[in-house]
C-alpha cells in the first residue's frame, strides 16, 4: 500500500487460522490474502486500494460485470482455498472495513453467530446439483406418425406439417412435464442424503453455459462421510430419469448455509 | 450491464448418460453465492449493502430469466407448495379461508332456519 488510502478486503471468517496460503492464491485485486485474529475467531482478509475498491469506485465497478466476474472469482478462490483446510464462513461480496480494528470488532461482536455457523457446516460440505430437461435419445410416438391418413385421403404438405408441428408440439409439452416431475423427484430424494437444502431459481441458459433449460439448481449441505453416497445419487437419479440431465459441483464453501436468515440489512 | 461478462469460461457440454464426477463452478454459480449469500455484515462502506441489494436484483434477473422459465413451465417451485413455503401460505391457505368462510356462513344460514322452524 503506497500513500492511497486502504481498505480491507474481508473474504469469510474461520475458526482455527487457515495457515498460510499458496503463493499462487490471489486475492482480490491479486493481493494474498492475510487473517486477523480476535474472539477466538480468525478473519481471512486482503488489502485493497481505494482507487478500485473505494465507495464511489465500488460503485462504478460492481456495474461492470467482467470486473465483478473478475472480483466474484477472486474472491470464491480464496474462500475456496480456506475451505480446503476446515469450515469457514463466507463474507458477501465486498464487505469492506477502514482498518483492522473494524474487522476485529466485527468478530467479537459477531462472534455468537460465527460460532454457530461454524458449527453447522463443520465436517460438512456444500454441494450443487442441476437438473437440466433433454430430450431422450428415442422420443415416443414421434417418428411412427404417419403424415397422411390410413385410407389414402390427400394431405397436402400443409397438413402434413400441422399434423408434424403438433406431435413435436405434444412430445415437447409431455418432455417439459415430465422433465419438472423429475426434478422435484430429485430434489426430494437427494435431500435424504445431505443436512440441509435450498433451491435457487434456474440460471438463464446462457449464462449456464447450456442450451437445454434448467429445471433444478439446488445446494446441498452433506455430511463428509455421506458425500460419495450422495454423488452415487446423482449418478443413479440420472439414470432413472431420462429427462433430465443432472449436473454435480462442487465442494463448495458453505455459501449457502452459513446465512443469518434472508433478511438483507445489517442488525 | 452488458452480457458479455456473464458467458462463463466453462461451458460443460451435456452428455449422454450419468455424470462421471463433479463439473467445474461456472460464474453464474458463484455469483449468485458470493452476492447474496452468508452472514450480513455491515462493512465501513455504509452504501455497499444497498449497491449490492440493488446488483443482486438487477443479476438475478439475467441469472434467473425467470420470464423465459416461466415461458416452458419452469416455475414449479414458486407454485409447489411442498417446495415454496410462500406457496404454502399463499393460494392453499387463502382457498382454506374461502372455504371457512362459506361454510361458517352456511352454518349461520341454517342455525337461523332451525330457528325460524322452531
Amino acid at each position: 500500500m503506497t500513500a492511497n488510502r486502504g481498505w480491507v478486503w474481508m473474504y469469510g471468517v474461520t475458526g482455527e487460522p487457515p495457515g498460510a496460503f499458496a503463493d499462487s492464491v490471489a486475492g482480490v485485486g491479486g493481493v494474498p490474502p492475510r487473517t486477523i485474529t480476535a474472539a477466538g475467531l480468525t478473519a481471512v482478509v486482503g488489502d485493497v486500494g481505494d482507487r478500485e475498491y473505494g465507495e464511489a469506485a465500488l460503485r462504478r465497478n460492481l456495474e461492470d460485470l467482467d470486473w465483478l466476474a473478475r472480483t466474484a472469482r477472486a474472491h470464491h478462490a480464496i474462500l475456496e482455498a480456506a475451505a480446503e483446510r476446515g469450515p469457514v464462513v463466507p463474507m458477501r461480496l465486498a464487505t469492506l472495513f477502514t482498518s483492522d480494528a473494524g474487522v476485529t470488532g466485527t468478530l467479537r461482536d459477531r462472534a455468537d453467530d460465527f460460532r454457530k455457523a461454524l458449527s453447522l457446516i463443520g465436517a460438512r460440505s456444500e454441494w450443487g446439483v442441476k437438473a437440466y430437461a433433454v430430450k431422450p435419445a428415442d422420443p415416443a410416438g414421434a417418428p411412427g406418425r404417419p403424415a397422411a391418413g390410413p385410407d389414402g385421403q390427400a394431405t397436402g404438405p400443409g397438413a402434413a406439417y400441422l399434423q408434424r408441428r403438433r406431435a413435436q408440439l405434444t412430445a415437447s409439452k409431455d418432455a417439459s412435464s415430465e422433465a419438472m416431475a423429475s426434478a422435484r423427484t430429485v430434489y426430494a430424494e437427494l435431500s435424504r442424503f445431505a443436512v440441509s437444502s435450498r433451491l435457487y431459481p434456474p440460471q438463464a441458459p446462457d449464462l449456464a453455459g447450456q442450451q437445454a433449460p434448467m429445471v433444478l439448481n439446488a445446494a446441498y449441505l452433506v455430511a463428509d462421510e455421506r458425500v460419495g453416497e450422495f454423488a452415487a445419487a446423482v449418478d443413479d437419479l440420472t439414470v432413472r430419469h431420462r429427462f433430465v440431465q443432472l449436473t454435480l459441483t462442487g465442494p463448495w464453501p458453505a455459501y449457502s448455509f452459513t446465512g443469518d436468515g434472508d433478511g438483507p440489512g445489517p442488525r | 450491464m452488458t452480457h458479455a461478462g456473464l458467458v462463463p469460461a466453462e461451458s460443460p457440454s451435456l452428455s449422454p448418460g450419468p455424470i462421471s464426477g463433479p463439473k467445474p463452478a461456472n460464474l453464474g454459480d458463484i455469483l449468485e453465492r458470493v452476492l447474496d449469500k452468508g452472514i450480513v455484515i455491515a462493512g465501513d462502506i455504509r452504501v455497499n449493502l444497498l449497491d449490492i441489494e440493488l446488483l443482486t436484483i438487477k443479476l438475478r434477473l439475467v441469472i434467473a430469466s425467470l420470464d423465459t422459465a416461466s415461458q416452458v413451465g419452469i416455475n414449479w417451485w414458486k407454485a409447489d407448495p411442498w417446495l415454496s413455503a410462500d406457496a404454502a401460505n399463499g393460494s392453499d391457505q387463502r382457498a382454506l379461508e374461502e372455504e371457512n368462510r362459506q361454510l361458517r356462513s352456511r352454518v349461520k344460514a341454517l342455525e337461523a332456519r332451525s330457528r325460524d322452524d322452531g
